[in-house]
């Protein structure tokens, strides 16, 4: 379903030259898989999950995504294509204040043009045990809460693939474990496939595949 | 979920900020649109009051508007007099001769037509005497006709009403000449009730003739500037001391004695022609020499008017004026320069207004980078970023714009019955100015936009990937 090859990516330096930071010959994510991406920081997890979106440009190579090349589309289709496939579940949460939990879960069907059942982003708020809160705003909300408003939303589309950038870095124990479960129970019922960038070996652990960024990416080969 | 959703949404977040912004948005809205009111209600009232029931105005040569002023609203001096046998000039043979008959000329003059009487066909000519006053209220002496012939109301149609009592007869049994009709405002301001007695003075502050009026007849509102004048029968004016004219030369016109000219009231009568005749109350008549007009309300037949103005202004004696040409002058000249003015001030608070929409939402764009980014992760293209930052500054100026119409409507009628009472007009809220008000909306939507652009480019250039870093 995500299929990478050959994928390079670098940014100017301060000094005038470029810095690269992503040389992947190959890399994939099956269909419905949940595949875990350990890496130290800096090495890259956030530029490729941006590239993956579609957010970032590749500067060369080949980024599949559910049979499209999205290095060779233009930026408003690579939105429109991040729109419909992809679902992005943040470190930080990133709802919208001034939405309440159910319109922040609209927000999504918004930008995909002509999905816009609130039937489903209901459906979704139930399902990650919100019923109550629809209509609560971010800041009415726990911690744990907004990640399961932020994991509905990511859904709301029906996306083929959901990107998790470190979803539990910023929460404690208890919650870290409810996120993990959350996202593999919805993502199992929803036939998603699962891209998740984490720290944790423990969070790690419970995907069905992890693969480490330094065994992936030449730019970090022989960095310790 | 719409773009304009989002935005709602976004002002809502930023409460306080977005309803001062819409607020003085709303206010410069109000400001036009009173401004439009007020202008409005000006030239409607000097357009009615210029056109009730006649389309020409006689008098003496000197400034057409001052003619103006004076003869149809009332103010200002008049321009001086012209002899009543030339107002007869107006008049058919039956109504000459009968004139002739009782004030004493030779009967053969009279028995003709007047040299304009078939300018005037089925109009009529109203003869006014101006000069007198009682308190601060004019004085017009006139006939009977004045209230049976003109019309007010803003077709033109409506007759002038008696809230009590009745018009001044010509001579009646029981006042002779000496009767009067006052205006609602003259009736209200100095508490007159039927049946007193008004004794007309030489001016505001002036001595008071010995005779006076009896009021028998109180108007209803007009909102024309009859509802600010005491009209008093002409054939009691004419025999007030002081209102005898000087016997003139013929051929020049001038005064024979060395009275200078001017107001009927500077001169003093010291003779009387037979035969007049004589009132029911026992008083003669002003012989026909002797009298005076300050100014003719002419209705003419058809559409001679202009014919007939051009005729009488090529004469040296009088001058035609169309009061609804000079009072369109007068607010060209005078009015719409400051109303312009008055407008182009209060655009400039919309303009200001803008420009806070601007700085209010250009000062949230820094924090909201991160929210913006977030949306373009959930896959709103860098256009739709860009129309919601243009939707939230086109529902500040046109939210406030609506508001600020709304506001100056709601003062507009609230204030409608005071405004009513003084000039005739009824402003009720959806009364519009037609001209100027469909373009506040068009206009505010490009103020919105023109305020929103610089905000909604910064969010069209927004750096995703940085932003979302850090």
């Amino acid at each position: 379903m995500l299929r990478i090859k050959n994928l390079r990516k670098s940014y100017p330096d301060p000094s005038g030259g470029l810095v690269e930071i992503l040389d992947i010959p190959h890399f994939e994510v099956a269909e419905g898989e949940q595949l875990a991406l350990v890496g130290r920081s800096g090495g890259g997890k956030t530029t490729l999950l941006h590239i993956i979106s579609g957010i970032t440009k590749a500067d060369s190579g080949l980024v599949m995504l559910d049979g499209i090349d999205l290095t060779r589309l233009s930026e408003a289709a690579r939105d429109r294509v991040r729109a419909s496939k992809i679902g992005y579940v943040f470190q930080t949460f990133n709802l919208l204040p001034g939405f309440t939990a159910l319109e922040n879960v609209r927000l999504g069907m918004t930008f995909a043009q002509g999905r816009r059942d609130l039937g489903r982003a209901k459906e979704l708020l139930e399902r990650v045990g919100l019923a109550q809160r629809m209509h609560y705003k971010p800041n009415q909300l726990s911690v744990g809460q907004q990640q399961r408003v932020a994991v509905a939303r990511a859904l709301a589309n029906r996306p083929r693939l959901l990107l998790a950038d470190e979803p539990t870095a910023n929460v404690d124990a208890a919650h870290q474990q409810m996120i993990v479960d959350l996202l593999r129970e919805v993502c199992r019922l929803e036939k998603v496939g699962m891209l998740l960038v984490t720290h944790s070996q423990e969070v790690a652990r419970q995907m069905d595949r992890v693969e480490h960024l330094e065994q992936i990416n030449r730019t970090l080969e022989g960095v310790s | 979920m719409n773009l304009f959703h989002i935005a709602w949404r976004n002002l809502q977040h930023r409460w306080l900020a977005s309803w001062l912004t819409l607020l003085s948005m709303a206010l410069g809205v109000a400001l036009v649109v009173l401004v439009l009111a007020i202008s409005g209600l000006i030239q409607e009232t000097f357009r009615r009051n210029s056109n009730v029931g006649y389309n020409l105005v006689v008098g003496p040569k000197g400034s057409p508007l001052q003619l103006t002023l004076s003869s149809v609203f009332y103010l200002s001096k008049p321009v001086g007099t012209l002899p009543y046998r030339y107002y007869l000039e107006y008049l058919p043979k039956p109504a000459r001769e009968q004139a002739y008959r009782q004030l004493g000329g030779s009967p053969e003059e009279g028995a003709r037509n007047g040299s304009y009487g078939m300018f005037v066909g089925n109009g009529f000519a109203l003869p006014i005497c101006l000069g007198d006053y009682v308190g601060p209220f004019r004085i017009v002496a006139t006939t009977v006709d004045y209230l049976g012939q003109l019309r007010h109301g803003p077709d033109n149609d409506r007759t002038f009403e008696f809230a009590q009592g009745r018009n001044f007869q010509e001579d009646s049994q029981e006042h002779g000449f000496f009767e009067a009709v006052v205006g609602s405002i003259v009736a209200k301001e100095m508490n007159f009730k039927l049946g007193d007695v008004i004794y007309p003075s030489h001016g505001p502050d002036g001595e008071s003739h010995g005779d006076g009026f009896t009021i028998v007849g109180i108007l209803e509102p007009t909102g024309t500037p009859t509802d600010r004048v005491a009209l008093i029968n002409i054939e009691g004016f004419y025999l007030l001391e002081g209102h005898v004219a000087p016997e003139r030369d013929e051929e020049t016109g001038l005064e024979k004695a060395t009275k200078p000219a001017g107001d009927l009231q500077a001169r003093q009568a010291d003779q009387q022609v037979d035969p007049p005749a004589n009132s029911k109350a026992g008083r003669k008549r002003l012989p026909l020499d002797q009298r005076e007009v300050s100014a003719i309300l002419l209705k003419t037949a058809g559409f001679v008017g202009i014919g007939l103005q051009q005729q009488i202004n090529k004469s040296s004696r009088a001058q035609a004026v169309s009061p609804i040409g000079e009072i369109a002058g007068l607010l060209e000249t005078f009015f719409q320069p400051a109303q312009w003015a008055l407008l182009a001030l209060t655009v400039l608070v919309c303009l200001v207004s803008a420009i806070s929409i601007l700085v209010s939402i250009y000062n949230s764009m820094h924090e909201r980078t991160r929210d913006i980014a977030v949306m373009r992760a959930l896959g709103a293209g860098r256009n739709t970023v860009l129309l919601v930052i243009l939707a939230e500054a086109l529902l500040i100026s046109v939210g406030g714009g609506l508001l600020g119409w709304t506001i100056g409507h709601a003062i507009a009628a609230a204030a409608s019955p005071v405004v009513e009472a003084r000039t005739g007009i009824r402003v009720g809220f959806w009364s519009m100015n037609s001209v100027a008000e469909p373009f506040i909306i068009p206009g505010l939507v490009v103020i919105g936009i023109l305020a929103g652009l610089l905000p909604a480019l910064m969010a069209y250039r927004t750096d995703v990937s940085r932003s979302l870093a850090s």
